[in-house]
Formats: C-alpha cells, sequence, structure tokens
C-alpha cells in the first residue's frame, strides 16, 4: 500500500514536471538557446486556486507583515544591518553545499571563508568583517537553483499559503532543506544539540521574512498601485527571478528573449 | 581637382556632423537622471512635477514600442481601429505609471557604472541606484534602441535583473487569456486604470 503511494506521489510529480510548455509563435528569430531557454513558458496549472491563495496571502500580508515591517523600518539603522547580516551570514550553511552541487569551488571556498570569519570575528554574523577583508558577498545558493542547473525544469507554478509563490521544483528543493540539507535546521529542529531551541530556526525564518519585507516596503507598493492584475505582474517577477539566479548571471542580455524586441521597428 | 576638394571637404564635414550628432546612451541616462533628479527634489507641486516627468518620457522613452512588445502575439490580431485606439491608451497608461512610480522618490542618486553594446539596434547602460537609509542599493539595466543613433530611445528598465517590459507584457498577457482572448477587455482595464 506504501509502496502504490510513493509511486502514486512520484507519478504525480513527474507528470507536474513535464507540464512545462513551448510559447508559440509570439516571436519570429531563434536567437540561442539561452533565448529558446527563456521563451519556455511555465504553466499556472491551478490558477484559479492559485488566485484564491495569493489573495488570503494579500490579507495576511495587509495585517501581519506589512505592519511588521513597517515597524522593524523604525529601528536604527546598525540593529537593522546587523540582523540583515546575520541571517545572510546563516543563509551560508544552505549556500555553501548547494555551490558544491554546482560545481561552483572557488565561490564555496570564498562563502565558507566569509562564514568562519563572520560567524567568529563578526559575532555570529552581525558584522561583515569577512568584506573588510576583501571577501565580498556572493549570490545566495539553494537546492531550487541547483536542480534547475543540472538540467531539471521549473513543472507547474503555484502558490503556497504564507510562503508564496514557487515551483514544483522549487518545492522539491525546499523539501532538501528538511531533510539533512540545512545545517540550521539539524541543529534546530532535527537534532537534539541542547545548543539551540525548536524556536531559534522559526523566530530566523521569520524575522528574515520581515526584513526583506523591510527592504521591499516601497517597491512593493509601488506594484500594488500600478499593476492591473498583480497576481500575473508577481508571477512574472517569481519566474524570471529564478531563471535569472539558476543562469548565475548579471547579463542582462542572457535572461532577456529578445525575439518580440527584434520585430518592434519604431525608428 | 577643386571640385574634388570641395567634395571631399564636404563628404568630411557630413561626416563629423553625423559622428558630433550621435548621442551615447550613457550620456542620455546620465541627463535624464539629472534632469530627473532636479524634478523631484524641487518644491514644485506634485502636479507640476508629474508634468515634467512626463516630458522627459516622452522624449526619450519609445512608448509605442513597449506598447506592442507588450502585447505580445496579440498585436498581431489588431485591426487599425484597435491599434489606433491601443496606441492610445497604452501611452496615458504608461505615462501614468511611469510618473507615479517616480513621484515617490525625493532625490534618487543613480550612477551610471557601463555600458554594454549588444548589437546595432541596442545597448544596454547599466546604472546603480545608491542606498538610502530606507532602501538597498539597486542594480537598474536601461535597454536603449540605438537603431537612429542620434535619437536612441529606452524601452526597458530592467531591475535587479527583472526587466519591467517583460513584466507588463505577461501581465497583459493574463488579462487577455483570462477573459477568452479579448483584447477588448484589456481596453477596459487600461481605461480603469487611467481613470482611478
Amino acid at each position: 500500500m506504501k509502496k502504490n503511494l510513493t509511486i502514486i506521489i512520484i507519478t504525480i510529480i513527474f507528470k507536474l514536471m513535464t507540464l512545462s510548455v513551448f510559447a508559440g509563435s509570439d516571436g519570429t528569430l531563434d536567437m540561442n538557446s539561452k533565448a529558446k531557454e527563456q521563451s519556455r513558458e511555465v504553466k499556472d496549472c491551478f490558477e484559479t486556486v492559485n488566485r484564491g491563495i495569493f489573495a488570503f496571502n494579500q490579507g495576511l500580508d495587509k495585517i501581519f507583515f506589512k505592519p511588521f515591517a513597517k515597524g522593524y523600518r523604525y529601528l536604527p539603522k546598525p540593529i537593522r544591518s546587523g540582523t540583515s547580516n546575520a541571517l545572510n551570514n546563516l543563509s551560508n550553511v544552505v549556500t555553501i553545499p548547494n555551490n558544491i552541487l554546482q560545481g561552483q569551488f572557488k565561490e564555496a571556498g570564498i562563502n565558507s571563508l566569509r562564514f568562519s570569519i563572520n560567524t567568529t570575528l563578526g559575532i555570529a554574523g552581525i558584522f561583515d568583517v569577512a568584506s573588510y577583508y576583501g571577501l565580498n558577498k556572493l549570490d545566495k545558493e539553494d537546492y531550487g537553483q541547483t536542480l534547475g542547473t543540472w538540467g531539471m525544469q521549473e513543472g507547474c507554478y503555484f502558490v503556497l499559503p504564507v510562503l508564496g509563490p514557487t515551483t514544483v521544483r522549487d518545492t522539491i528543493g525546499s523539501l532538501a532543506n528538511f531533510t539533512g540539507g540545512d545545517a540550521w535546521y539539524n541543529v534546530t529542529i532535527a537534532n537534539d544539540t541542547k545548543n539551540f531551541e525548536n524556536s531559534d530556526y522559526y523566530y530566523s525564518r521569520l524575522t528574515a521574512g520581515v526584513d526583506f519585507r523591510a527592504k521591499n516596503l516601497e517597491a512593493f507598493n509601488s506594484l500594488e498601485n500600478n499593476s492591473m492584475d498583480l497576481y500575473a505582474s508577481v508571477r512574472s517577477l517569481y519566474l524570471q527571478d529564478r531563471k535569472r539566479k539558476i543562469l548565475n548571471s548579471d547579463e542582462t542580455t542572457e535572461t532577456m528573449n529578445d525575439d518580440d524586441w527584434e520585430e518592434i521597428d519604431t525608428q | 581637382m577643386i571640385k574634388t576638394r570641395i567634395i571631399s571637404i564636404f563628404f568630411l564635414i557630413s561626416l563629423l556632423n553625423n559622428v558630433s550628432l550621435a548621442k551615447e546612451p550613457s550620456k542620455l541616462i546620465s541627463e535624464i537622471v539629472n534632469q530627473a533628479s532636479v524634478i523631484l527634489s524641487s518644491t514644485d507641486p506634485v502636479e507640476v512635477k508629474i508634468i515634467k516627468l512626463n516630458n522627459i518620457a516622452e522624449k526619450n522613452v519609445d512608448i509605442e514600442g513597449i506598447g506592442m512588445y507588450t502585447l505580445g502575439k496579440y498585436r498581431k490580431t489588431l485591426n487599425e481601429d484597435q491599434k489606433i485606439k491601443y496606441k492610445k491608451l497604452f501611452k496615458s497608461y504608461f505615462l501614468k505609471s511611469f510618473s507615479s512610480r517616480l513621484v515617490d522618490y525625493s532625490d534618487p542618486k543613480i550612477n551610471v557604472v557601463s555600458e554594454k553594446k549588444i548589437n546595432d539596434k541596442y545597448t544596454i547602460v547599466n546604472t546603480i541606484l545608491e542606498e538610502t537609509s530606507k532602501n538597498p542599493e539597486i542594480k537598474i539595466d536601461w535597454r536603449i534602441y540605438t537603431k537612429n543613433p542620434k535619437r536612441p530611445l529606452i524601452r526597458d528598465l530592467i531591475v535587479e535583473g527583472l526587466s519591467l517590459a517583460r513584466t507588463q507584457k505577461e501581465e497583459f498577457k493574463s488579462i487577455i487569456q483570462n477573459n477568452d482572448g479579448d483584447i477588448n477587455y484589456l481596453f477596459k482595464s487600461l481605461e480603469e486604470f487611467i481613470i482611478k
């Protein structure tokens, strides 16, 4: 019975993974493989349900995250910076294994050094001492990104209550955090190390959410005020962001599909 | 001989003229940013600021091109009347959205970092919006349409790698798709946004 259930779950996940469809003939030119990758459209499989959950999350944001984020903004800048630094430092325990899994050994080395220096000299990461020594902060990596770099497609896009937008691939990636892939989760919740409480993990996650929201208060307001379909805008931004992070590129041209622009001639 | 020399001089002058009239994309962005900064930090009423910002946009942004891009595959389905109506609605929508996004900033400090020519038609100008007490540093890339080098135009803003034009395109597509592919619903949404 258990075996059958496992097979059914795997089949459903596999089905969802292959639901990505290619956009039709929006443009005319096949620029290159990266452009083709960009033109692939991610299917929003349960849009009606997703829109409902999105509305629920918006309500939650209005009564909880936004007011908290506004309050957080009143804290002195050094406290906010220290909190942000400590959370960034903590995220290295997920970034470093993913650097290795993606073959980014140099980045893994830099992040490991940064983590060691900032955890000790930087007092639990509150001060970014490593940057002072020339070890600048690098991009974060997660298991969803690693699966992406290994060639796994996004699968369906969907919205989770509280957690927000995701895809099947990113959800599978997140599950890796709870099955040994996140050292912070392991020492706080998975194992009884006596040094940390379960609540330490939840507080850190919650604070990370509020910190992110506080940094983006104006951007979110602007998006809300200027969108005719906020759900579609957030979906687009989420998927663009994930693609960019998987490509690990700051090159604008590599994350854009130029096909449509090439067709439009106004000069 | 004299005739050949005159022709050569004339040719040289016209060539030099062309070179001097061509506007560098990064210079265009610096100018726009400076103009916007002066307007936003002025004591003018919001309405006046909006009018001035819209003038900058009309002069330097390829609003028609962006409008066509954001329609995606649906632009091929429009008849002439619909095309005229859409262009008019999109322009109003764009200017309202553009100025309302900017007017919240009191004095943004944007520095041009570099530029990269993609091809004859496009150059990307990389800029940084300086960190403030409220906001972190933000990377903004400007996609400049340079087919006519004398009059480069902005076609897209890419904020931290996220394209505003692309986001808008997917938003429009969602509105049309969720209304059985009827473009009139997009027109209705645009009208509602404009009068909001």
